[in-house]
């Protein structure tokens, strides 16, 4: 699972799809490292390409905005003990990606304020 | 060590700035954390090992050592009662079941031994104690992220019932459930500490716009299922 993206259109073209949830739109379907899911032909359709991957949907039209919610191909939130390509902001916001502990080993701890 | 916290920078910054580590330390006001590996509930913990392999996935787990916030850091706001909300110890609740002192030595074997740690678990095994992400999770994430959205907007009326959405689709993700309170508390109360209001103030318990609260889902809760034992 990659996480959800906000888009204020389901209109969407395959580049902004693409940097929105992270799966690539290519000549063989959609794809992510080296999954594929084929989307069959005709032009690209952000609601049903969402719906092959099995991405929910929500809808707020009075703020007139969509929600599409991470795939849920696998069942799992880990279908394989590769990590996920974690990439998250620092305070100062500047990005960080798992990637780049990469040689070490990682506890990453989840906390909050609350 | 990555610590990584589930709000956003202004919600962070003074705990991370009173801790002044020498870690990465991230922002996550999107629960990404929950999207991409599992993660339910904090404080959460997930082993990843030189060659980017996850060893064991989320978890509680907790550094060992008593924690308090530093003097100063402000007072806890009076909470309201629900009638929902029976008499119940909630600190012995949060702790039961828990080997806390325990996690922080089993960390270390894994640091010494690495994949012979009695610890460190097999891929199958990690994948298998992973978290289920049926269509529900994905409806949930998306109501979340839009509700966050929303509330950062300004727009509080839109974003309380994607936040209830969320919360009924994935009612064991703790982490969609406390953001949410705390976001509402710390707006009434203003202080330091608001966000650990998880519930309806003092005086304000008929204006709580969640379906829930705190202590009236922990009430529910038997022994040792708030933070289960992994280890």
């Amino acid at each position: 699972m990659l996480c959800a993206m906000i888009a204020d259109t389901l209109d969407l073209t395959p580049e902004a799809f693409a940097a929105g949830t992270g799966w690539a739109i290519k000549p063989q379907g959609a794809c992510r490292g080296d999954a594929c899911v084929p989307l069959g032909g005709g032009p690209f359709d952000a609601a049903a390409t969402a719906e092959r991957l099995r991405m929910a949907v929500v809808h707020e039209p009075a703020a007139g905005l969509w929600a599409i919610g991470p795939d849920t191909l696998g069942d799992r939130a880990l279908t394989t003990a590769t990590a996920p390509d974690l990439e998250l902001p620092r305070l100062d916001g500047t990005p960080f990606r798992l990637a780049e502990l990469r040689g070490q080993k990682v506890a990453i701890v989840s906390w909050a304020p609350w | 060590m990555v610590t990584v916290c589930l709000d956003d920078a202004d919600a962070a910054r003074p705990h991370i700035e009173a801790a002044a580590p020498d870690h990465p330390s991230l922002v996550d006001p999107g629960h990404r954390m929950d999207a991409l590996f599992g993660v339910v509930n904090v404080p959460s913990v997930v082993w990843v090992d030189e060659e980017g392999t996850v060893v064991r996935p989320p978890e509680p787990g907790w550094p060992g050592f008593p924690r308090t916030l530093p003097e100063g850091f402000g007072v806890l706001p009076a909470m309201g009662k629900t009638k929902e909300t029976p008499e119940v110890d909630q600190r012995a609740l949060l702790n039961s079941g828990q080997d806390r002192a325990g996690y922080a030595d089993a960390l270390r074997d894994w640091v010494e031994h690495g994949t012979a740690s009695r610890y460190a678990l097999s891929p199958d095994e990690v994948v298998a104690r992973s978290r289920p992400a049926p269509p529900e999770a994905s409806q949930a994430a998306a109501h979340f992220e839009l509700a966050q959205h929303l509330w950062q907007a300004g727009r509080r009326d839109l974003a309380v019932p994607h936040f209830n959405a969320s919360h009924r689709l994935q009612p064991d993700n703790w982490t969609y459930r406390r953001q949410a309170w705390s976001l509402v508390a710390q707006e009434r109360d203003g202080g330091p500490l608001g966000r650990f209001a998880q519930g309806p103030l003092a005086g304000q318990e008929s204006d709580w716009p969640f379906e829930s609260d705190f202590a009236s889902d922990l009430a529910q809760l038997g022994e040792g299922e708030y933070y289960p034992r992994t280890l």
